[in-house]
C-alpha cells in the first residue's frame, strides 16, 4: 500500500512541476466560457421550446434531453473527454457532465457484463449523486411539512 | 440580454466547481454530490429559486439547478399529497432527467466501443 501511496506523491510533485504556476485562473477562465456556453445552449433550447408552446416543466425536460443525448455522441465519439481535459469544471457540472458520468462507465465496462458491468458502473457517480440528493429532497421535504407546513 | 444572463450564471457557477477542484483536489463525483446537495438546500430555502429567475437554463443546466427541482418537488408534493410527497416528491421530479440519462447510456453503450486510453 505504501508503495502506490509514494507513487501518488511522486506523481502529484511531478504534476506541480509540469504546471504552470497560476493555472487556476486559466481553469477558471475554461470553465467560465465552456459552462456558460452550454447553459446559453440550454437557454436558446429553451426558447424554441417555449414557443413551440410547451409548459415549463416540459421545457426543462425536452432541454435536458437534448443536452444529455448530445452528451451521450459526443462522449460515444471520444469527444467529451477531450473537452473536459481544457473546460475542467465547465464540462462537468452542466447536466451534460452528468450524462457523461453514466454514458462513459457504461461504454468502458459493457465488456463486463451487461449487469455488473454495464448496470452497475453506469452509476459509479450518478449513483452517489442520486442517493444524496435524494436523501437532501427527504429531508428538507419533512422540514417543510412538519415546521411549515 | 437573457443569453447573456444564462451564460454569466452558468459560467459563474461552473467557475465555483473549478476553484474547488483545482484547491481541494474533490474529485469530479465528490463536487457533483456537493452541487447536487447544496442546489437542493439552496432551493428549499428559497435562494436558487431567484437565481433561477435571473438566469434561467444557466441555473438549470448546472448540476445544482438538479438539486433545485428535488426541493421543488418535494414541496410540491407535500402540499398536494402531505405527509407521503415527502417521499415521492424527489424522485418524481427528476424521473425524466434519469430515464433519459440511462436510456442514453445504454444506446451509447450499444453503439460505441470504448477508446483506446492514452
Amino acid at each position: 500500500m505504501k508503495t502506490t501511496e509514494q507513487e501518488k506523491e511522486e506523481y502529484l510533485k511531478k504534476v506541480d512541476k509540469i504546471t504552470p504556476n497560476s493555472p487556476i485562473i486559466k481553469n477558471c477562465i475554461w470553465a467560465f466560457c465552456s459552462g456558460g456556453l452550454i447553459c446559453t445552449a440550454g437557454e436558446g433550447l429553451f426558447k424554441i421550446f417555449e414557443s413551440l408552446g410547451f409548459s415549463e416543466d416540459n421545457r426543462a425536460l425536452l432541454v435536458n434531453i437534448i443536452l444529455i443525448g448530445t452528451s451521450a455522441i459526443l462522449t460515444g465519439l471520444g469527444l467529451y473527454s477531450k473537452l473536459g481535459k481544457r473546460c475542467g469544471a465547465g464540462t462537468i457540472i452542466p447536466i451534460t457532465g452528468f450524462a457523461n458520468s453514466m454514458v462513459s462507465p457504461s461504454i468502458e465496462f459493457k465488456k463486463e457484463g451487461f449487469v455488473l458491468g454495464l448496470g452497475a458502473k453506469m452509476f459509479s457517480v450518478a449513483g452517489p449523486v442520486i442517493v444524496y440528493g435524494l436523501l437532501t429532497s427527504i429531508i428538507v421535504g419533512a422540514i417543510h411539512y412538519f415546521l411549515m407546513g | 440580454m437573457d443569453y447573456v444572463k444564462a451564460f454569466v450564471t452558468g459560467g459563474a457557477i461552473c467557475v465555483i466547481g473549478q476553484i474547488l477542484i483545482d484547491k481541494t483536489k474533490l474529485t469530479s463525483a465528490r463536487i457533483l454530490v456537493l452541487f447536487v446537495v447544496v442546489g437542493c438546500i439552496l432551493g428549499a430555502l428559497g435562494i436558487y429559486e431567484k437565481v433561477y429567475n435571473f438566469g434561467g437554463a444557466g441555473a438549470s443546466v448546472p448540476l445544482s439547478g438538479f438539486g433545485y427541482l428535488l426541493s421543488k418537488g418535494v414541496y410540491e408534493e407535500t402540499e398536494k399529497n402531505g405527509i407521503l410527497g415527502i417521499f415521492t416528491g424527489g424522485l418524481k421530479a427528476c424521473s425524466g432527467g434519469v430515464s433519459v440519462a440511462v436510456l442514453f447510456s445504454m444506446l451509447a453503450a450499444l453503439i460505441f466501443e470504448p477508446k483506446d486510453k492514452k
